[in-house]
């Protein structure tokens, strides 16, 4: 092991403090700040990932990762947020002990499935891998676990965070895909808007339980 | 190779930026049809060009059964829309302005699986599937009520998951090429891995194939991770519940195909087989027993596609040169047979204003074409005699019959379920007192006769190219 992996390591780690700290945040201007720092945790771990394999085209991905996901979107969201009168508390379905038990068991679980998947290989941060499916599997938690709109943005992100997380950690994995991750992370974000906007015009809230009572087959 | 390729691509996605320059939606309509028949001559001209694989594009027998089968669904689609959304806007439900967004969003969606079918760079199939589910997930919405909206939001957050989890696959399959064959672009190349699949790494290769069938999976509707699929077609406009049944899953499957054949060239990996039979078969019987609890006419063939997807699964479980042959026969009739009888539905629909059941009674009465339309999908999709689907369906069934007997009991235990669901169903809306408004329509029924007529001469005989294509293609799936 040497140093290049421990700053890897430690970045990634602190990603899934992030995560952690996403799941159980229950005022909705905390989940958007936690998750700013989370996307500038990945630029910095994305740019460190260039410099220690030298692929200098990963700073174009650090660079997105910071001004877009660490800057831009947080303070859109932030702003829309204002404008549409819900910076109250955010409704959980799970309580938070019990929903940070499940997120614990997640990342113990893609801990041991990536560490015994990949003993053999040499080439690639295992470690960097297995603390990104925690990640991932953290961020599918917090969209199951909330039932405001932009909260579900947001889990949808962090899993976002934790995929790119895995493309860089992959050596010289091509630049065709990071740009197509972030290109997708913007029309993901162009389709959510459009939806947040649309809810709001149909029942004056982005509380998904509007939505839930028109599911199901028509009677 | 690539000039073909290139216009398969590049005419849809070149027509949808002029689609939005476009205010008439007469005219865009017209110009909708007209790309996706140039689109269709350009799927054709696969045919003549030299089979190779490229850094990034590939074409194979496989793959051209898919595009061709895309584009001419995908045109029909085109002229069964333009009646259509003439009948939405005359009725308020769309207006110009939305139906101008439409139709460049329904080509560039053609363009994106067109680009899915064709890439031989794993990551570039995984963009043209996302790029064509983003665009169904807007297309889901866009009439706006609450149900539409409610639809659209459900299938986006279930298709992300997939789109997530399948990139997560992608990854750990690059991974696992990347010590045979080296950092950059030849890792991430479909035919170098699958040339190179017994150097890969094993573990790696099972885990990433868990990751792709959960995630692709999703995306052909499989049981337990269909939950999306009924919505999103009772929903949206019925071109777009056309294309996601006849096409939208056609692309996901072909995408999970690949890895397959991937996988199961490595000799240590997990066999990919029984996972899919077993998938398969749960979606069958699951989505048979659902039939019988619909009330909403596109939600009863949208549990149909979730039935026939299974059904196609279990076929490419099964493997082998006859089960492959018969899961591509019965894809490409499920595709054209399903959209024709969308066709039909959107008709109905129109007719009756409405879109349940109960309200659609005594349609021989008051619709007699519209009927025998209906009736003739609805026979041709339960694999009735003598059109196509009993053929594949019967290949299927003594395929398995003839390597495990028992086996077999669970397709056909799950296909006369369905059946009887069906006709249950079609007697419904066909006899009775005719009730509620009733309209007539401006149909153009050539799309319907069309496939109807293909799906009709494929059960009574099939021409000896396309068998031995159809043979050429399950050989490279083995």
């Amino acid at each position: 092991m040497n140093y290049a992996y421990n700053v890897s390591h430690l970045l990634a780690g602190l990603m899934l403090v992030a995560s952690f700290a996403l799941l159980y945040q229950d005022r909705i201007f905390a989940v958007l700040n936690t998750f700013a720092a989370q996307a500038m945790l990945l630029a910095m771990s994305v740019g460190w990932e260039g410099w220690s394999q030298g692929r200098p085209n990963l700073y174009i991905t650090a660079a997105i990762a910071l001004i877009l996901k660490g800057i831009v979107i947080p303070v859109a969201l932030h702003r829309m947020i204002v404008r549409l009168g819900i910076h109250r508390d955010v409704e959980q379905v799970l309580n938070v002990g019990k929903t940070l038990l499940i997120g614990l068991a997640l990342t113990a679980l893609s801990l041991l499935l990536v560490l015994k998947v990949t003993a053999a290989a040499q080439n690639f941060t295992r470690e960097g891998l297995a603390l990104a499916l925690a990640i991932i599997l953290l961020g599918l938690l917090m969209m199951i676990t909330r039932r405001n709109a932009v909260t579900q943005i947001v889990g949808f992100m962090s899993l976002e965070n934790g995929l790119i997380l895995a493309a860089t950690g992959a050596r010289g994995m091509p630049l065709v895909v990071e740009v197509s991750v972030a290109f997708s992370v913007l029309i993901a974000l162009f389709v959510f808007a459009v939806f947040v906007f649309r809810i709001r015009e149909r029942f004056d809230s982005v509380d998904i339980d509007a939505l839930e009572q028109v599911r199901g087959d028509r009677k | 190779m690539i000039a073909s390729v290139s216009l398969v691509i590049g005419i849809p996605f070149a027509a949808a930026l002029v689609m939005t320059l476009i205010p008439s939606y007469r005219l865009s309509a017209f110009g909708n049809v007209l790309a996706m028949g140039a689109t269709f001559a350009a799927g054709l001209s696969l045919l003549g060009v030299t089979q190779e694989a490229g850094t990034y594009f590939i074409i194979d027998d496989v793959n051209i059964l898919f595009v061709i089968l895309n584009t001419l669904v995908g045109f029909t689609t085109s002229v069964f829309s333009a009646s259509y959304i003439g009948h939405e806007i005359e009725t308020g439900r769309l207006t110009p302005l939305f139906v101008r967004f439409y139709h460049a969003m329904f080509l560039a969606m053609m363009g994106a699986m067109n680009l899915a079918l064709t890439a031989n760079n794993i990551g570039l199939l995984w963009v043209g599937l996302e790029l064509a589910t983003l665009i169904t997930v807007v297309m889901v919405g866009i009439y706006r009520t609450p149900a539409a909206i409610e639809a659209a939001w459900k299938y986006f957050i279930l298709g992300s998951v997939g789109i997530s989890l399948a990139f997560f696959g992608t990854i750990l399959i690059y991974l696992a090429g990347q010590a045979a064959l080296g950092e950059g672009m030849p890792a991430m190349t479909w035919s170098l891995l699958q040339a190179n699949a017994a150097k890969l790494d094993a573990s790696l290769l099972n885990l990433a194939f868990i990751f792709l069938l959960i995630g692709y999976g999703t995306k052909v509707g499989l049981a337990p991770l269909h939950a999306w699929l009924p919505d999103a077609h009772a929903e949206g406009p019925t071109p777009i519940s056309a294309v996601l049944s006849g096409l939208l899953l056609n692309v996901a499957l072909y995408a999970l195909l690949r890895f397959k054949m991937i996988v199961a060239a490595h000799p240590a990996a997990i066999d990919p087989g029984p996972v899919m039979i077993v998938m398969g078969l749960i979606s069958l019987i699951f989505a048979a027993f659902m039939l019988y609890q619909r009330r909403d006419i596109k939600r009863l063939f949208a549990y149909s596609s979730i039935e026939h997807m299974g059904l196609i699964v279990f076929a490419f479980g099964m493997g082998g040169m006859l089960a492959n042959f018969a899961g591509l026969l019965h894809m490409a009739i499920h595709s054209l047979t399903k959209s024709a009888i969308f066709f039909t539905v959107g008709h109905v629909a129109q007719a009756k204003e409405t879109q349940r059941i109960a309200d659609i009674r005594g349609l021989s009465v008051s619709h007699p074409a519209l009927a025998i339309g209906l009736a003739a999908g609805v026979f041709a999709i339960s694999g009735l005699p003598p059109f196509g689907a009993f053929m594949s369906e019967f290949l299927i069934v003594t395929t398995t019959f003839a390597r495990s007997p028992w086996l077999a009991l669970f397709p056909v235990f799950g296909l006369l379920i369905a059946f009887g669901a069906m006709l249950l169903r079609l007697q419904d809306m066909l006899f009775g007192e005719p009730v509620g408004p009733s309209h007539r329509v401006k149909a153009s029924s050539l799309p319907l006769v069309l496939h109807l007529g293909l799906v009709l001469i494929a059960g009574l005989y099939l021409p000896p190219h396309l068998a031995g294509w159809l043979e050429r293609a399950s050989e490279l799936l083995k």
